[in-house]
């Protein structure tokens, strides 16, 4: 379609189809810059006004721009032809990583490819969702047992290659995504009552498995006080900076636990706390509006979506999303343990925030590339 | 599955995915209110109570100046370094390079650590230099922070060191003046409200919640020049004559003040690390001894105020012994028959107690009180000894002839001088001071006491005290070319455990310059000179007459004796020669 061929009577319609034939979603973009502007904003302050820092953010943040709007290109008809490839790839790097990986901060997670380290685990939260919904979008819904069973096997075997890292957050965003997708094709209800039973009957038996560094931080989120200066340091303080925060916060590099260095890991896991110390509740608020914003975005795209593979992939996208937020604020607001994860699109950090954009390009272009019929 | 089942169950999914999404979003604002309106003051103390600290703010301790200002004592600030113990327990890593530039071991910074794990403070190291500090602060180690303080330096070191004293690490006094004047040099410290980073260092000051006060500077009434002299010769002379310890102070006549005070051994106040507690004492002020016979001008005028006696009454000394009950008094030899002035020149213990048994116990014990002998000299020095005189009642006559030449009382260097101080004025003993006082000061002490010895009879026995220093006397060396020195010697056997020691002895010399009009005391005491000579006008004449030869000069004080003013007697004579040859 051509701007030509558009009816000049109707503005609306030539609006639409601009930003149609960029294959870019208004209010999704819309959502996505104000994020990346609240960014920028906090990690000046988070980082002691490093001007450098927020620099390498704005180069990262235009990747991850880049890398949407080409990905937002892609017809997602491919996208399905090559999930099952994209995913035995991703499983053959895991296997890499734990073989021959790089080791930092005492976890096995990076491949040196000489240019750039990378994470194959990262290409896991876009692979598994596409493998799951490939497999399961073919055949008549809701699937049968068997196939249950296989797709949980495929949920299974990255999720716990990675956990095996140890990344035990990036485990739980890709096992999400899987289990997400299952979600939304119709496994019985039954069933998913069964598995929250399973969950929490095996927390225990999780137990068990855990290093004793995982174990400490179960420990640590069930009384922070026990250990003030040692464990419990992280969450202590960033309750200590996002209750200081108040109604309206102490305003922009004016908190103190930010900027005097109490506050650990500020501008990457911990920045909410960073954000809640200076803007108050109403800070929090408008965040929390924003990422709600681009969720509920994301779910109307996922039911416009015109095909299984393309809906069950856009459900499992957002979800995923909804997950990394909830835990990183959860976490830094004393609600979840200590689980290594950014809070997305605001955190100081280059690998996760390529791949969520990269999502959001998928979303993007489902929505963009659908058959639109004349009414 | 039917079609309507499979719509109803998509709802409910649509249904259950906004309900989770409704109940996470709702959850984590909950959770909001909860800590930032619910908690919001708990946390928020707590926050504050992180960065928000008050600190003492050291007072500038006052200078000791002596009295021309001349420092005696001062106060720099520098840094010492601390930590948080229970921070950098958790910074192992960190400590080996921490000891390096703290210049002490890892295991002792380690000892350190642990024996105050549980405390929030402990000093690393007090008083580092700046270089030292800056590079502790460039290791940028949590918990390891430093603090202001001042360190106490002395620039006259040990010359002054037993009148100054000296300062403990928390900058309190110790010893000395250091002590005496604590309250007035101390200051108030001030406090300050500060933000601290989470290392403990101060970013910010956010207010003054109290101004330090500075301590007040002091002026003392030593006189740095004198000092300095006397130091050095005292030294010369313990050293010379191989003597334990030894002691000099020069009183100003007129006001009490105390112009120059030195012992040996002393010590550098400035590096106190190997230090004998022994050489701390200010001898001059704590130790006492047996006067011997420089207290017989005081004996002599107590015979001359009883009207019985004059400079010319004959004393027959003769044999050179006295008995006196079971005990025999004994000159050093046979002087026969003297005045009362030759008893002075002389020394003749038998002429001394002579007079003492022809006086009234009262009378002769009035004499030595009514000169500040059995008290304190008043100068509120720490420590400072009394002395003692035991009250006449119970004298019998043995004691009414010992204490007539000295022995059976005891005196402080301080206290000697004071009584030939008062000796030398109108026989009042003006309570001496360690800090400048002014003439109108000294007057209006001086009225509230009441002299005994009438100011003829103590110049009359001045007279004879410059026959000490005289052709004849036991203390020529004490003389000072041009001036007219009235002094007395005194060479004292010293007293041990059960009596007397044999060829241990205290060599004394106590004078008055000049002796027409007194304008200085100065009293110089060796304890067990072991070499050739011990007699008081042998080895403790010479370092007066040495130190007050420079200290007239240096005070400008005009000579009274023209006939022995070296290389001016004969122009003097004959008038100023018009350059013609002898």
């Amino acid at each position: 379609m051509s701007l030509l061929d558009t009816p000049v009577h109707d503005l609306g319609q030539r609006r639409r189809s601009l930003a149609q034939h960029l294959h870019l979603d208004p209010p999704l973009l819309l959502g996505l810059l104000l994020l990346s502007g609240i960014s920028l904003f906090v990690l000046y302050s988070a980082s002691g006004q490093n001007i450098d820092l927020v620099w390498r953010q704005v180069v990262r943040l235009g990747v991850g721009f880049t890398v949407m709007f080409a990905l937002a290109q892609l017809n997602p008809a491919p996208l399905k032809r090559w999930a099952p490839w994209i995913f035995a790839i991703g499983v053959g790097l895991l296997v890499a990583v734990l073989v021959a990986g790089e080791i930092g901060k005492g976890a096995q997670r990076w491949l040196d490819l000489g240019v750039f380290r990378f994470q194959p685990s990262e290409v896991m939260k876009l692979a598994m969702p596409m493998m799951v919904a490939w497999y399961l979008s073919d055949h008549p819904l809701p699937p049968s047992a068997k196939r249950l069973a296989v797709a949980g096997l495929i949920i299974l075997v990255p999720t716990l290659l990675i956990a095996k890292q140890p990344d035990l957050g990036t485990a739980l965003l890709v096992a999400s995504a899987g289990l997400f997708v299952l979600l939304f094709a119709g496994i019985p209800w039954r069933l998913v009552t069964g598995f929250a039973a399973l969950a929490a009957a095996g927390a225990p038996v999780l137990w068990y498995f855990m290093h004793d560094y995982q174990r400490q931080r179960v420990l640590t989120f069930l009384n922070p006080e026990q250990d003030p200066l040692g464990a419990g340091y992280h969450i202590i303080q960033s309750k200590i900076a996002i209750g200081s925060g108040g109604l309206y916060g102490k305003g922009w590099l004016n908190g103190t636990q930010s900027q005097l260095n109490f506050l650990p890991e500020r501008s990457t896991d911990f920045i909410f706390a960073a954000y809640a110390e200076e803007f108050g509740l109403l800070g929090i608020l408008v965040l929390l509006a924003i990422y709600l914003f681009i969720i509920m975005r994301g779910l109307l795209i996922a039911v416009q979506a015109q095909d299984t593979f393309t809906r069950l992939l856009a459900g499992s996208l957002v979800m995923t999303f909804f997950i990394y937020i909830f835990v990183n604020i959860g976490m830094v607001t004393g609600l979840l343990p200590v689980v290594g994860l950014p809070l997305p699109l605001v955190s100081y950090g280059g690998t996760s925030m390529v791949t969520l954009m990269a999502a959001f390009g998928i979303l993007m272009s489902i929505h963009t590339h659908r058959k639109l019929l004349p009414r | 599955m039917s079609e309507q089942g499979k719509k109803s169950s998509y709802r409910g999914r649509r249904l259950l995915v906004l309900g989770v999404l409704a109940l996470a979003a709702g959850g984590l604002a909950a959770r909001a209110v909860d800590l930032q309106v619910l908690d919001k003051d708990f946390l928020q103390g707590q926050g504050d109570a992180r960065f928000l600290r008050v600190v003492e703010e050291p007072a500038h301790r006052g200078m000791i100046t002596d009295r021309f200002g001349e420092p005696l004592a001062i106060s720099t600030p520098v840094d010492s370094v601390w930590a948080n113990p229970q921070v950098l327990i958790l910074e192992r890593d960190s400590w080996t390079r921490l000891a390096r530039a703290l210049g002490i071991k890892r295991a002792e910074l380690e000892r350190l650590l642990v024996a105050r794990q549980h405390k929030e403070f402990v000093y690393l190291k007090r008083r580092v230099n700046p270089d030292m500090a800056r590079r502790v602060t460039a290791l940028e180690i949590p918990g390891v922070a430093l603090a202001p303080e001042y360190r106490r330096f002395y620039p006259a070191g040990e010359v002054t060191a037993h009148v100054v004293g000296f300062t403990d690490v928390d900058d309190a006094g110790q010893e000395g003046m250091e002590l005496a004047l604590d309250q007035r040099l101390r200051g108030v410290p001030g406090a300050k409200r500060v933000i601290k980073d989470r290392l403990g260092r101060i970013v910010e000051s956010v207010e003054r919640v109290r101004e330090p006060q500075p301590g007040e500077d002091i002026a003392l009434s030593i006189d740095r020049r004198l000092q300095y002299l006397a130091y050095r010769e005292l030294k010369a002379a313990v050293r010379r004559n191989r003597a334990d310890a030894g002691s000099a102070v020069i009183l100003d006549v007129h006001t009490g003040e105390v112009l120059a005070m030195v012992n040996q051994p002393a010590y550098n106040p400035n590096n106190r690390g190997r230090l004998k507690r022994s050489h701390l004492r200010n001898r001059a002020v704590t130790d006492v001894f047996e006067p011997g016979s420089t207290i017989k001008p005081f004996t002599v005028a107590a015979a001359l105020e009883s009207g019985r006696f004059n400079a010319h009454t004959p004393v027959d000394t003769r044999p050179g012994t006295l008995r006196v009950g079971r005990k025999t008094i004994r000159d050093f030899r046979n002087y026969g028959l003297i005045d009362v002035s030759t008893v002075i020149q002389k020394s003749s213990n038998v002429g001394a107690s002579k007079l003492a048994l022809a006086l009234a116990p009262e009378q002769l014990w009035q004499a030595y009180a009514s000169v500040g002998l059995g008290e304190s000299t008043g100068s509120g020095f720490p420590g400072e000894s009394g002395g003692l005189l035991t009250d006449f009642g119970g004298w019998r006559d043995i004691q009414r002839a010992t204490v007539s030449y000295g022995y059976g009382m005891s005196v402080t260097t301080l206290q000697l001088a004071r009584a030939y101080a008062a000796l030398a004025s109108d026989g009042r003993p003006l309570p001496v001071s360690f800090t400048r006082r002014s003439a109108e000061q000294a007057a209006e002490l001086a009225s509230l006491y009441q002299p005994v010895l009438s100011e003829s009879s103590l110049r009359a026995v001045r007279r004879m005290m410059e026959r000490v220093v005289a052709q004849g006397g036991t203390g020529t060396r004490a003389a000072v070319p041009g001036y007219r020195i009235a002094g007395k010697t005194g060479t004292v056997k010293k007293s041990g455990a059960g009596g007397y020691v044999e060829d241990s002895y205290i060599a004394v010399f106590a004078g008055i310059a000049p002796a027409s009009d007194p304008r200085l005391v100065m009293v110089v005491m060796i304890d067990e000179p072991r070499g050739e000579q011990y007699y008081g006008g042998a080895v403790a004449a010479p370092v007066f007459g040495k130190v007050m030869a420079g200290a007239l000069r240096l005070l400008d004080i005009p000579p009274d004796d023209l006939q022995t003013m070296p290389g001016q007697r004969l122009a003097l004579l004959h008038g100023a020669p018009a350059g013609g040859a002898h």
